[in-house]
């Protein structure tokens, strides 16, 4: 077994950031193989810059170096200029760490978190010299694994991956390294057996151990083909996240990534409820970390790595029930451990109201440029659509409060395309940003200004909206464009958009069945990798591929699924009930929302009681603010307050200019 | 109170880029817990200034950072014996170096002083770099096509060129380097425990060096220019440069920024400092 250095270096001269391929990170180890180990390769299908701070890869990185039996190294998805030369050269793909060819690893795992990356996984498993097809690989090829969020529907992929893990991994990848020791030590012959065996770990699903029936275009079912593999696979979840304080040596990269700065993670899962969001649904329970582990995680990670910045990382970290007196125990051990440094604190996932904003200036001892808020829908009918239930006091609250503490630019997150939407709750887009940016008027004078960010909606497996079908491409082009219109006449809001093309694929790829692999396989095959850059996207690679294999867009993505349809996913949960995802599809469409289901009479969606686990949190009591509608009147949540209200709406008895209670963080409980 | 250190960057970590080292840098200093002072602002950044940028991919034994120090807080005892320097280069990841830190008078931007540089180009196996100095020397003018500002320019190099001369390749004194500093197949080794590619070994040891002095005013010539003249029939991909010296001008004559009283740090590395010719001194 070479390394592949001698041979990688001097193609590093030709490609550009060639520092993406060199590893030396602080945190990184060089592990030394053995025959008795077993060995993983974790892949990030998208480049080092998105892949490096992956949270989810650096931590199982780290629990599987810790262990005797196995070794864990790292690769990410070379850019297309050295993709070519590798190829050119006949050099395969390789690890970051030692440069070792990828193809001499026992299990070649990938991180999902988009389906857009589906034929990097193929290119990848490619130049990692595999059979792209399961069906051709044998006992001498690595595993092709693959897990995250996006591995929650993994038919698309199921002809090209031997394994797919469901939910969370700190602890099935343990039990996973112990199955595929066993057959190695057995002489590693029959890779049928070896996948058998590994459909008896729980959260592990096996595409090939389970027969695919169709009627016509319909999927009648997916049944196992031997008894003993489960009908049903069910996701895996930690219980207890204070048990598992990872990374505990976070990778610190020698060239600039996305996030470049230390990431603590204060909870898992979510429990808002938004109906369009995949990551809430797929999390449950709410597991929050023990405040005094977050603040010793922050200290130590900041001392070890260098970093003068850490992001406390969630689905919304505001709703960390001890949030305020996590943050003030973070500035007061800097103020001790690093006089003179200047520390922030990044709350990303901010929830819309006052509190929140009061609590980010606390932090945020930069230059108050900008601040970004996602309200996903411009009215408050809608937003009880889709249970983003930010009432119009709190939204316009927020934003006053920004832009009265000193920021001046705001930028706003929407999707379009969203059940039951109407014109009118698109242009209530434009009509929001408008108010927003006479609110700053009023603070900031002219310099107030408001991006609008707006991306098409693509509905998700185990989600309310799995139901749903997608917009159509014109749909949304049209409802972008009638926004535009709008925002064109308004002064200092600048409108974002993403090309709802790359909707329509990902539609494509996110509730498809095992016919989408063929066409993923051709989009790959026709040069279609990196689907996320704009560059190198091409809609019409993907219509083509559809109809090269007799498949209807419309049945795909714009189609409203059924009751009782059989999904793509149905054998496979998070531990949602399907009544419950029924009964919320259907409350959606009333325009009804609910509450955060930690702080109020529970909704039986499934999740706690199939699993026999809990919400964990931090702190009895809900954190100030409020969270999610909670002891809120949201019977009067569509109101505007005076400020914002045209002249024949009743205006309400709130005062915009409330001040954010400038009670210092840390004071009370 | 400014700091200023000399540094080398070798192996790997040639492939990160000016901008990469500068976030490596503020990043070591912190945890080597040196009181950097950050500048005034909105957004205060930490008061460092960085020499001539090194282009990625290059290698040198004669980096240069000025760092402005809260005089209260920082210990100048660390800076003898080199329990600084030890405990900065502990803090940088593999392949940077601390050779010699010390406390300088401030003013005077290290970009604007610095004169020449010496470079070390490896040459393609059995190649007769001395008749390639003479060449290059010889020569009444070396135009170069270069793209400045989105426009083709043919410009002459030659008076850049202060000196050339060949030079012994150490680089295949694989033996004295720590991991991560080889040329190639030795880094290989330390890193995976296996052994390495013998001929790659081989190959590098018997490659000689260019070695030039090169002007740093007007545009200066990168070393990948000065490969393609010195090499042209090169593929790209072989040749390997290392930054050996800065100078600055003193009283007419030049000298190096900061001087090397520790010789052992770099031989250590494996990265000998280059003699000099006398005639080329002062040039």
């Amino acid at each position: 077994m070479t390394a592949l250095w001698t041979r990688v270096e001097p193609l590093l001269a030709l490609v550009q950031k060639p520092a993406r391929y060199i590893g030396g990170e602080d945190g990184a180890v060089s592990p030394r193989h053995a025959p008795g180990k077993v060995a993983w390769l974790l892949a990030y299908p998208d480049t080092y810059e998105i892949g490096l701070p992956n949270q989810g890869l650096q931590i199982l990185y780290e629990i599987l170096n810790e262990r005797a039996d196995a070794v864990a190294e790292r690769t990410y998805a070379p850019w297309r200029d050295l993709d070519e030369l590798l190829q050119r050269h006949d050099v395969p793909l390789f690890s970051v760490d030692t440069h070792r060819p990828a193809g001499d690893f026992d299990l070649l795992a990938f991180n999902l978190s988009s389906e857009l990356v589906f034929t990097n996984v193929l290119q990848m498993i490619h130049l990692a010299g595999v059979p792209v097809r399961a069906e051709d690989r044998r006992p001498e090829h690595p595993l092709v694994v693959i897990g995250g969020h996006s591995a929650f529907n993994p038919e698309p992929l199921a002809d090209f991956v031997d394994v797919v893990v469901l939910g969370e991994g700190e602890e099935v990848v343990g039990e996973i390294t112990e199955v595929v020791g066993a057959w190695m030590r057995g002489g590693r012959t029959d890779r049928e057996a070896v996948l058998h065996e590994l459909t008896q770990v729980s959260g592990v699903y096996v595409p090939s151990m389970y027969d695919v029936t169709y009627d016509g275009p319909d999927l009648l079912a997916v049944t196992p083909r031997y008894p003993d593999v489960p009908a049903t696979v069910d996701k895996r979840t930690v219980a207890d996240l204070g048990e598992w304080p990872y990374p505990k040596r976070p990778l610190v990269p020698l060239t600039e990534v996305v996030h470049d700065r230390l990431s603590v993670e204060v909870f898992r899962g979510c429990t808002r409820g938004c109906r369009f969001c995949q990551a809430g649904m797929i999390t449950r329970p709410v597991r929050e970390r023990p405040a005094e582990q977050v603040r010793t995680m922050v200290a130590d990670g900041l001392r070890r790595t260098g970093y003068d910045e850490v992001s406390l990382t969630s689905l919304s970290t505001a709703d960390y029930s001890d949030v305020t007196d996590v943050v003030a125990g973070i500035l007061a051990d800097r103020a001790v451990s690093a006089p003179g440094c200047s520390t922030t604190v990044n709350l990303p996932s901010l929830r819309v109201d006052a509190f929140t904003v009061g609590l980010a200036g606390q932090v945020n001892s930069g230059r108050r440029s900008g601040l970004t808020f996602a309200p996903e829908a411009g009215s408050w009918r809608l937003r009880n659509v889709i249970n983003k239930l930010i009432t119009e006091d709190d939204l316009y609250g927020a934003v006053d409060a920004a832009f009265e503490q000193g920021w001046s630019r705001m930028k706003l997150y929407f999707l379009t395309g969203l059940p039951t939407e109407t014109d009118e709750d698109t242009m209530g887009i434009a009509e929001l940003a408008r108010n927003c940016v006479s609110l700053g008027q009023r603070r900031r004078g002219n310099r107030a200004s408001v991006t609008v960010s707006v991306g098409g909606f693509v509905p998700k497996p185990h989600t309310p909206f799995q139901w749903f079908g997608q917009n159509t491409l014109e749909e949304l082009r049209r409802k972008v464009s009638v926004l535009r219109a709008a925002a064109h006449k308004m002064r200092n809001v600048h409108l974002k958009w993403h090309d709802p093309a790359a909707a329509v694929a990902e539609g494509i790829a996110s509730r498809g069945d095992r016919r989408i692999g063929r066409v993923i396989e051709r989009v790959w095959r026709d040069g279609g990798t990196f689907q996320e850059w704009g560059e190198h996207f091409a809609l019409p690679r993907w219509t083509d591929a559809l109809a090269a294999e007799g498949l209807s867009l419309d049945w795909y993505v714009h189609r409203h699924r059924t009751r009782g349809e059989v999904l793509p996913w149905s054998h496979l949960t998070a531990g949602l009930h399907e009544d419950f995802l029924w009964d919320d599809w259907q409350a959606a469409l009333t325009g009804s929302g609910v509450e955060d289901c930690r702080w109020t009479p529970c909704y039986d969606c499934g999740v706690c009681t199939g699993y026999g686990i809990e919400h964990v949190v931090s702190s009895p009591v809900p954190p100030a603010g409020g969270s999610q509608g909670t002891g809120q009147d949201l019977s009067r949540g569509g109101r505007r307050p005076a400020a914002v209200a045209t002249p024949d709406e009743v205006s309400v008895n709130v005062a915009l200019g409330r001040r954010f209670d400038a009670t210092p963080v840390g004071v009370g409980s | 109170m400014r700091l200023r250190l000399r540094y080398a960057k070798l192996g790997k970590v040639r492939f990160t880029g000016h901008r990469d080292t500068a976030r490596i840098w503020e990043r070591a200093l912190r945890t080597g817990g040196i009181p950097v002072v950050l500048s005034a602002g909105f957004t205060p950044r930490p008061r460092l200034s960085f020499g001539l940028a090194l282009p990625t991919g290059a290698e040198s034994v004669a980096e240069y950072l000025d760092a402005d120090v809260d005089a209260q807080r920082f210990a100048a005892d660390d800076l003898d014996g080199g329990a600084l320097a030890d405990r900065l280069s502990a803090a940088l990841p593999d392949g940077f170096t601390v050779l010699a830190a010390a406390v300088v008078e401030p003013g005077g931007s290290l970009q604007e002083t610095v004169t020449s540089v010496t470079w070390e180009l490896t040459a393609p196996a059995d190649t007769d770099v001395s008749a390639v100095a003479a060449r290059l020397l010889d020569a009444a003018a070396l135009p170069l096509a270069r793209v400045r500002k989105g426009h083709d320019r043919l410009d002459d190099v030659r008076p850049d060129i202060v000196a050339l001369r060949s030079g012994a390749d150490r680089r295949g004194d694989q033996l004295l380097r720590p991991p991560g500093f080889g040329c190639g197949a030795a880094e290989t080794q330390a890193a995976t425990g296996v052994t390495g590619d013998r001929s790659a070994r081989v190959h590098c040891a018997n490659r000689s060096t260019l070695v030039a002095d090169v002007a740093t005013t007007g545009r200066g010539l990168r070393p990948a220019e000065l490969a393609a003249l010195a090499f042209p029939d090169a593929e790209a991909l072989g040749i390997r440069a290392r930054r050996t010296h800065q100078w600055i001008d003193h009283d007419g004559r030049r000298r190096e920024v900061m001087t090397l009283d520790d010789a052992v740090r770099l031989a250590s590395l494996g990265a000998d400092q280059v003699v000099v010719p006398a005639g080329s001194a002062g040039a």
